[in-house]
């Protein structure tokens, strides 16, 4: 059975919404999304998924928070605690089941709510192992990036160069909340935080909600909707010890693509996928997951976005989304706007930076740090 | 222990182990602070404790008065419409008498806590409060409350610028 995401809605991702609370945020976007599935949620939909981990919220059993604002109150409702393209594989296998014909996905970041974010992610760390050390959270990327440059011979340049991209492509994308015309030089004389990476490196935290609307072929049918199919998906978690890692590539995002290739009948994943939505967290992690995502050779994502390949108007489009640098890190949001981007760019619907003649584009999650796990999601436009 | 085992192996901790560093312990404190935004409909609805009164929303379509305040019905799944008071008077839904307190310890005064159903808010709309002016052989469910406000200097925004609900008094209302 098919499944494809027959609804999008995204609130713009802000430094801050204090405006709003968290679940203002996700009736805003949920109501986007059933208006664009043209879709009553108290009618048409079987099941809601929410992506939330409790520690971001601030208070526990987030799960017991979510029905009234997405329509879900009395309605089977489960919580994934990890980031939305989990959610979303959950819902793909729901419907897969033949119980569910419509599901929702539903992941959010109000990470202006959290006064001490680094404390928050620092406790991911391993209370024996790791923690005592006392250092801060992100010299687990400054690692990792440390060890993917030096196993690949890419140049630092590189990095610099993904920051300006997809600053650069932020501009462009009304949703995103650090679009800004950075050049590379900037970025390579941006303050040093964990070296190699510097200050501009590093995503800023951002505030948003986004909902999908899934739906099998039939009842796709049913409600005249004009899908994006999920062609392929899949997820991997690598050993949490720091020490047994690859640091070089990331396995799991590996294992994940293999998993969504080989559902999506993928075999040439570099001619095969005409665009991607991968994690840029840190600057680094684009060119990695790239390349653990087989869309570039083992240390050529580093040449090739110098090269410009990697721009809007290149030959492999690689986060015109603005991805986490422009729009911002939107926590375990991430995976799912990715998502709903490469939905956006199927569709036909991505407004000002819609790329052309693209049929087929994948999205990556990353759960970040100090996680090693991930998601891959291949989506095809239809019919 | 139990019928077959009369002691375990090993060798029993005392708690003086632990405070003599015999044992070997990690400690980490969490850095957890947040500062939630309370949102449109919470805010307003904090605002109007520290002048003393209940807001609700009204929702169009399912005719129904929210209360505590919302942007969106949950029922009907739109925005509601319309901001509107309720009254501080209601009627214990349920309640239960607590006999230890927050930190589970044993106390002589029980709490009482429950739901109370306001008046002017849509059936089984209301608050969770403590009970007050009252014992724990008065209390009963269906009794007419009223909530039993802290001076205006002293409220802050909170739930807890109501002290308790207490029973209603003759020719109150
Ligand atoms: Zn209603």
């Amino acid at each position: 059975m098919r499944v494809g995401i027959i609804g999008i809605g995204m609130t713009a991702f802000r430094p801050s919404t204090p405006e709003y609370n968290w679940k203002e945020l996700m009736f805003e976007a949920a109501s986007r999304a059933y208006a664009d599935a043209a879709i009553n949620p108290r009618e048409d939909v079987d099941s809601f998924i929410t992506c939330a981990e409790d520690y971001y919220e601030g208070f526990g059993i987030f799960d017991e928070f979510v029905p009234d604002q997405l329509g879900a109150a009395l309605r089977p409702t489960c919580t994934v605690s990890g980031d939305g393209l989990q959610g979303l594989a959950n819902a793909y296998m729901q419907i897969q089941t033949g119980l569910i014909d419509v599901a929702v996905v539903e992941a959010h970041s109000k990470a202006s709510d959290v006064v001490t974010l680094d404390g928050i992610i620092e406790h991911a760390l391993d209370p024996i192992w790791n923690k005592p050390l006392g250092a801060h959270p992100f010299v687990v990327a400054g690692l990792e990036a440390d060890a993917y440059l030096r196993g690949t011979r890419t140049s630092p340049k590189a990095l610099a160069a993904v920051v300006a991209k997809n600053r650069r492509n932020g501009l462009r994308n009304p949703l995103a909340a650090y679009g800004a015309a950075v050049d590379a030089d900037q970025a390579m004389q941006s303050e040093e935080r964990f070296a190699p990476i510097r200050a501009l490196d590093i995503s800023n935290p951002a505030d948003g909600c986004v909902v999908l609307v899934l739906a099998s072929d039939r009842a796709a049918k049913k409600l005249h909707a004009d899908p994006v199919w999920i062609r392929g998906i899949g997820w991997a978690s690598d050993s949490p010890s720091l020490e047994t890692r690859d640091w070089t590539a990331a396995t799991y995002a590996r294992i994940a693509a293999d998993m969504a290739y080989r559902l999506a009948k993928v075999r040439r994943p570099a001619t095969d996928i005409d665009f991607a939505e991968v994690d840029d967290r840190f600057s680094y992690k684009e060119l990695q997951h790239l390349e653990s995502l087989g869309l570039a050779k083992k240390g050529e994502a580093g040449t090739r976005v110098l090269r410009g390949d990697y721009d809007a108007d290149g030959r492999f489009p690689v986060n015109v989304s603005g991805g986490s640098l422009g729009c911002g890190n939107v926590f375990e949001a991430t995976g799912l706007h990715r998502a709903g981007e490469v939905a956006l760019q199927l569709r036909g619907d991505a407004g000002v930076r819609q790329l052309d003649g693209v049929r087929v584009g994948v999205a990556q999650s990353w759960r970040f740090v100090p996680s090693a796990t991930g998601a891959v999601a291949v989506l095809g436009a239809g019919p | 222990m139990t019928a077959r085992i009369s002691r375990w192996p090993g060798i029993e901790l005392r708690a003086a182990d632990l405070l003599e560093g015999k044992i070997t312990q990690t400690r980490f404190r969490p850095d957890a602070k947040y500062a939630w935004s309370a949102g449109e409909a919470m805010s307003r609805f904090l605002e109007e404790l520290q002048n003393g009164r209940f807001i609700a929303r009204t929702c169009h379509k399912c005719q129904r008065i929210l209360f505590p305040p919302r942007m969106f019905c949950e029922e009907c799944f739109r925005p509601t419409d319309e901001w509107t008071f309720i009254h501080d008077t209601g009627t214990i839904e349920t309640f239960s008498v607590s006999y230890l307190d927050t930190d589970a310890k044993r106390i002589t005064e029980p709490i009482l806590v429950g739901v109370v159903s306001l008046d002017g808010a849509s059936p089984k709309m209301g608050m969770m409060h403590y009970f007050g002016e009252m014992t724990k052989e008065e209390i009963r469910i269906g009794m007419r409350v009223k909530a039993e406000w802290k001076p205006p200097t002293e409220r802050r925004g909170s739930v807890l610028d109501i002290r308790y609900f207490r029973p209603l008094r003759e020719g109150e209302r």
